[in-house]
């Protein structure tokens, strides 16, 4: 097989229309959930749309750039998580809650 | 073909999607964004990122998704313990949203709608052989700072969630 023809029949529009409706799907999230643990769910979900499109620009183009630089998103994206959800474990620890609107201290 | 089986895939991610910001029980919203990373997996393999489909399921659908669960269920969270917000906040929360959406869409101004790939396009871009002889020339430093960045992360996870230091 040398041609592809997913890439040569879906035009590029729609994976930017898809990729662009999961990261305001995502924003979303991060604006109207008071869980912690969705709040960072909704994160990954942003992340992951991020990773769509470059995968998506480079099959089209055939550059391999964009997929090493969501490989590195992947590692980052997994220590953020790690260390998210320590976070989140002693918040429950301290507080036993998740919920992010009990911590308005700093309000004025 | 491929039109249909593009849009059954992102109408199941945007659906599971959908569901898992809106859903109330977190362990069925946590188990509905799966699905959704399970769809872009299906997206990377038909477009033959086939070392990014597998690292996907394998990093994002099986190992950060585990441990999201492994943390829920610790909690023991009750359904109804999230408070309800203000149909105030909500208001302004999806207003924010589809104002983004809104901004984000005005940049495809200029989109024609048909750009496919043309037939001199590389298509072992995705294989991990090809991948991996990029990263290992060319990236190679990024690579071992990512190996640096692992550990510290966790380093500082072990750190945090220590009872007593």
């Amino acid at each position: 097989m040398d041609t592809n023809s997913f890439i040569q029949n879906i035009p590029l529009e729609y994976f930017i229309i898809l990729s662009s409706v999961l990261f305001c799907l995502g924003v979303l999230g991060v604006l109207l959930r008071k869980n912690a643990i969705i709040i960072l769910g909704c994160v990954e979900l942003m992340l992951n749309s991020v990773n769509l499109l470059l995968a998506a620009f480079s099959a089209y183009k055939g550059n391999g750039d964009g997929q090493i630089l969501v490989f590195f998103i992947m590692v980052v994206a997994a220590a953020e998580v790690a260390v998210g959800l320590a976070i989140i474990s002693m918040m429950y620890r301290n507080t036993k809650s998740v919920d992010v609107s009990i911590f308005n201290k700093l309000r004025g | 073909m491929e039109q249909i089986l593009f849009y059954f895939v992102s109408g199941i991610a945007l659906a599971s999607a959908g569901y898992f910001v809106l859903a109330k029980n977190p362990v069925y919203s946590i188990l509905s964004l799966i699905v959704t990373f399970f769809c872009i997996a299906a997206l990377y393999i038909l477009m033959n990122a086939q070392f990014l489909g597998i690292v996907q399921i394998i990093v994002y659908a099986g190992a950060i998704m585990v441990l999201f669960l492994y943390i829920l269920m610790m909690l023991n969270l009750n359904k109804g313990d999230e408070s309800r917000k203000n149909n105030i906040n909500k208001f302004i929360g999806m207003f924010a949203a589809g104002i983004l959406f809104i901004g984000i869409l005005g940049a495809y101004k200029g989109l024609s709608g048909n750009y496919v790939a043309g037939n001199d396009v590389d298509y072992g871009v995705g294989l991990t052989k090809n991948l991996g002889k990029l990263l290992f020339n060319e990236y190679v430093l990024p690579f071992e700072i990512a190996s640096v960045l692992i550990l510290s992360g966790i380093v500082g996870a072990v750190l945090i969630g220590k009872k007593d230091l």
